[in-house]
């Protein structure tokens, strides 16, 4: 360093000098505070803290709390907690572990997975926790370690409330299930609130609503004596029970629409337009929820993982499919909306259409055509010709704009975290996706609902919602109560369609009308399998999704593989089609009769209202 | 000056025979002897604290070797080094940091480590050395008493680091750099008024870190500091349970290995941070004040080297090094006996771990090399 002649060296040190012996006085202090602190604890404090620590220990105990019920709209109960027996293990109590668990061998059964859980959930304990070994004791097995408990130390058998799901399959996806907290869960997880508590909401309403399903954990002071057995309850704060939730699911409409899929792979949505409620969340195949929630086997858990049908999948928010046929009256709208057509504008079908200059045949589904037709019997028909023609004119940008207020590519931002947006192409997509530009030809697909476009059936559910509204829109729920702190999380993209006014309500109703044509009219093509004897209005719209490819390279047996390569039916549809009450998406995966699904499903639900409100007329 | 000049020609000349072993060797052997009496005694303690866990204490003797071999390795080095590249010693270190911030690896929610192969490297404990060299260069470049333009300048060198850490999210890390750095404008001769200023300005300033800058658990530790009773099977468990163990250690103690709070396991992190709990209720309040003194004879030589600096820049290094040292013991032992909250602070030399280890004897390395390299010629600096 340089001679700095602007510097004082010897007036430098000397401050710094001064300021060291402050340090040194304020050190001292502080020194003497730790020591007197100690003194307090040690010398005044002594006999008291002694006391504590010697023969009666005090033992600070969690209670868990009882966790929140779940109802279905008519007050079933899909959710409950049943007492359960559980054989636990005191670590601190025992003597040498692997003698006690042979010892616990000999009286009950104990498998390879039970053991090899209970490694691990030891490892994490708190200081004097009992760790569950096994759940569920019989009668008989709590009778043998009972007689046997004098030479078990640290066994104990306790009754613990465990979840029970009493409709077992049915809401399996739509509810999910709580499970055993596992590593990835204790990152998140506060500790304090799950003192005592050993299971967390893994999937579904169990999931998105834990923080209130849960409650607070309560405490009880007790004293023990030196070998750890409580003596007594010192003090004792109780745990606030989780609150209970009220679901707009009606179980008895989901068994039904349940037993329509009838064993076939496939979903199904009913929504009431008039609040977003979900009436029906069914996906089938399913699977026992029960299974998940004191730890499932390995085994099993591998045969639902790797099944071919894919049980733990939930197609109703999860599965992304072409929405086909289905999106006729939303792109009808979108025509008449950007003026690409008027009402009474036609189209001549000869069975196919051509881009120009280009040799490839996009053909209607009727080989042989449909002759002339307008928008309104293009959608009864569900002609594709027609479709095809106004493509072009539309413009994939108009498309993808139009089609979006409709939540198509959103996410609808249901109450369950399991929901995949679909997906609507636009030319940003497709550049970003596969740095390709947009094709004209994949406009004319694009219009019918195939090629790149995918919808979930609750998407679809929530557009009929909003076209049976005419346009004003509401997210789909599945919680009836108002739950700020959870659903704050859960708001869908902000969707208004701007097709309110007085001016589109000649659109609206001559899609609806169209829609309604289809069940009713002889022509429309749901007609010959729903359209006889219906007691009330009903709009909707069938459509047939070809399946490309399914996932290769796996050893399924060829029978089955052709199965999978059938279309797939759709069907959407509200009624009663002047005051809307619900609103139904179905989907069977390489199946038909889609429609017939969402018939059944729409008699149970209506029929029975519409019989007590001509009863109340009539009164 | 005529005293201090005798003891420096004692020290420097070792009787008028060329340089003294400890000036060629570069170790100061007060220091070295302290420092391992208390590390040996810190390993009978941790044998009792993990339940005669012989792994354990082997393990940790193998950081003890390392980490005596980097502090000698670290006093060879002369001073003027440390100096001349502290300003690159912080950007790198700063860049660390934001590199934990993109590319940590996280672990029980906190971001705090940088996945090297083979081993993981925490960038925070580098900052507790680069801290005090940067700012004792900053200062010792400049005209004392600082201006209070310089004075800015430190505080934003301090908050950088510091912020960037408390974000990971590490509290108790990033109030002792702070602190590191703050010994250092203090002992530079920050003016009593603004020091006045800054203690007005602390209150409103902890009214926004509380609703600002904490998270909840942190929220959840001061809450539970100011009554321990609140949570009592949550955080409060840890005060109750070694309040309950120090006390009933008594004046001379149960004896070793003979605590029944910490082999009970009603004492939690009985061999990390709580462990002095350990030796409370083993040892009493005797193990206690013997404890202290070892720590008090460390401080002491270390504030002896700070008074014999030959340099101003030495002088505040092995001052914010030797203050720091005491904040580590007494927030340690201040939280373990309730009269702080908890924060995660190991106490030092005697807890169980490596890197907490190795950066404070990387520390003491630098007092040995402030105190061994000292040019003849140059006089009074």
């Amino acid at each position: 360093m340089p001679q700095d002649t602007l510097k004082d060296h010897g007036a430098e040190k000397k401050l710094v000098n001064i300021r060291l012996w402050v340090v040194v006085g304020f050190m001292t202090l502080l020194c003497l505070g730790l020591i007197s602190r100690l003194f307090y604890l040690q010398v005044v404090r002594h006999v008291e803290l002694s006391t504590q620590s010697d023969e009666n220990r005090v033992l600070v105990q969690p209670i868990p709390p009882t966790r929140g019920l779940i109802y279905d709209k008519n007050g079933v109960l899909l959710a409950m907690n049943k007492p359960s027996h559980i054989l636990s293990i005191v670590r601190e109590q025992a003597k040498d572990l692997d003698v006690l668990l042979a010892d616990i061998a000999k009286l009950v059964n104990l498998t390879e997975g039970e053991l090899k859980r209970f490694d691990q959930r030891i490892r994490r304990r708190r200081p004097f926790e009992a760790v569950p070994l096994k759940f569920d004791l019989t009668s008989e097995e709590i009778a043998r370690i009972t007689v046997n408990q004098f030479r078990l130390p640290g066994v104990d058998i306790n009754a613990e409330l465990v979840r029970y799901y009493p409709e077992k399959e049915a809401f399996a996806h739509s509810i999910g299930y709580v499970g055993r907290i596992n590593d990835r869960d204790l990152q998140t997880l506060d500790p304090a609130l799950y003192s005592g508590t050993h299971t967390t909401g893994k999937i579904g309403v169990e999931r998105s609503y834990e923080s209130i399903l849960l409650g607070k954990p309560g405490f009880q002071e007790v004293e023990t004596n030196a070998r750890g057995r409580v003596l007594r309850v010192l003090k004792k704060e109780p745990p606030v029970p989780g609150r209970d939730i009220n679901l707009y699911l009606d179980s008895k409409l989901q068994k039904i629409a349940i037993e329509a899929i009838n064993g076939r792979r496939g979903a199904v949505v009913a929504m009431d337009p008039k609040t977003g409620g979900v009436l029906t969340m069914a996906s089938t195949p399913s699977f026992d929820p029960n299974l998940f929630v004191t730890g499932i086997d390995t085994k099993t858990f591998n045969g639902l993982n790797t099944n071919i049908e894919r049980p733990l999948y939930n197609r109703a928010s999860l599965g992304e499919y072409p929405p086909a046929s289905t999106v006729k009256p939303v792109m009808g709208l979108a025509l008449l909306a950007n003026g690409v057509v008027k009402p009474e504008d036609r189209v001549f079908d000869k069975g196919w259409f051509q881009l120009p200059g280009s040799e490839h045949r996009f053909r209607n589904w009727k080989r042989s055509g449909h002759g002339w037709v307008d928008l309104k019997q293009a959608i009864t028909v569900s002609n594709d010709t027609y479709f095809y023609n106004q493509a072009g004119k539309l413009g994939i940008d108009n498309l993808h704009d139009f089609a979006s207020q409709f939540g198509f590519g959103h996410r609808t931002g249901i109450d369950i975290r399991e929901e995949r947006p679909g997906l609507l192409p636009s030319r940003e997509w497709k550049r970003g996706a596969y740095e390709q530009p947009w094709y004209p030809g994949e406009t004319v697909i694009a219009i019918i609902g195939q090629g790149y476009m995918l919808a979930t059936p609750l998407q679809l559910a929530e557009s009929t919602s909003l076209i049976a509204n005419r346009g004003h829109y509401v997210q789909p729920r599945l919680v009836r109560e108002n739950i700020p702190e959870v659903q704050g999380e859960f708001w869908g993209d902000d969707i208004s369609t701007g097709l309110t006014d007085e001016a589109d309500a000649f659109n609206w109703e001559l899609i609806i009308g169209a829609m309604e044509e289809v069940i009713h009219s002889p022509r429309g093509t749901a007609n010959w399998r729903i359209g006889r004897g219906l007691k009330y209005r009903m709009a909707g719209k069938t459509g047939t999704a070809q399946v490309v490819s399914i996932a290769q390279g796996e050893e399924y047996d060829a029978e089955k593989l052709k199965e999978f390569e059938r279309d797939h039916s759709l069907f959407i549809g509200f009624a009663p089609a002047d005051d809307p009450q619900i609103a139904v998406s179905v989907i069977l995966e390489n199946s038909n009769g889609a429609s017939n699904v969402a018939r059944k499903v729409m008699d149970a639900y209506l029929l029975p209202r519409l019989a007590a409100a001509k009863n109340q007329k009539d009164k | 000056m005529a005293n201090q000049d005798f003891v420096r020609q004692i020290d420097l000349h070792g009787f008028g025979r060329g340089p003294a072993l400890s000036m060629r060797w570069h170790v100061d052997f007060v220091l070295l002897f302290f420092l391992l009496l208390l590390c040996g005694a810190g390993l009978f303690l941790l044998y009792s604290a993990t339940g005669r866990d012989l792994d354990v204490v082997t393990r940790q003797a193998m950081y003890l070797g390392v980490s005596f071999t980097g502090m000698l390795i670290i006093a060879q080095i002369p001073p003027r080094f440390f100096m001349q590249w502290a300003k690159w010693f912080y950007l790198a270190g700063v860049l660390l940091l934001v590199a934990v911030l993109f590319m940590g690896v996280s672990s029980k929610g906190a971001q705090r480590w940088i996945q090297l192969p083979g081993f993981r490297f925490q960038p925070s404990e580098v900052i507790k050395l680069i801290m005090p060299i940067t700012m004792a260069a900053f200062f010792a470049k400049r005209r004392l008493p600082p201006s209070f333009k310089d004075i800015v300048i430190a505080l934003v060198l301090i908050a950088v680091p510091v912020v960037l850490i408390a974000k990971q999210p590490d509290l108790g890390t990033s109030i002792l750099i702070g602190a590191s750095g703050a010994f250092v404008i203090f002992l530079a001769g920050l003016r009593k008024r603004i020091i006045a200023s800054a203690v007005c300005l602390a209150v409103p300033s902890i009214y926004v870190l509380w609703h600002f800058f904490m998270y909840d658990y942190q929220k959840r530790r001061v809450l539970t500091f100011l009554n321990p009773e609140s949570d009592p099977w949550g955080s409060g468990w840890n005060i109750i349970q070694s309040t309950i163990a120090i006390g009933s250690g008594g004046l001379y103690g149960k004896g070793w290995l003979q605590g029944t709070q910490s082999h009970l396991d009603f004492l939690p992190e009985s061999h990390t941070d709580f462990i002095i709990a350990v030796l409370a209720e083993e040892f009493g309040l005797m193990g206690c004040l013997v404890l202290f003194a070892l720590y008090a004879l460390i401080i002491g030589r270390g504030l002896f080297i700070t008074f014999n600096a030959q340099t101003l820049f030495g002088r505040l290094l092995a001052g914010s090094i030797t203050l720091t040292f005491f904040v580590y013991i007494f927030v340690n032992i201040g939280m373990v006996s309730g009269i702080m909250p908890v924060v995660g602070v190991p106490l030092p030399m005697v807890s169980r771990g490596g890197t907490s280890l190795l950066t404070l004897l990387a520390g003491f390395g630098f007092l040995m090399s402030i105190h061994t390299h000292k040019s003849f010629m140059a006089g009074e600096r």
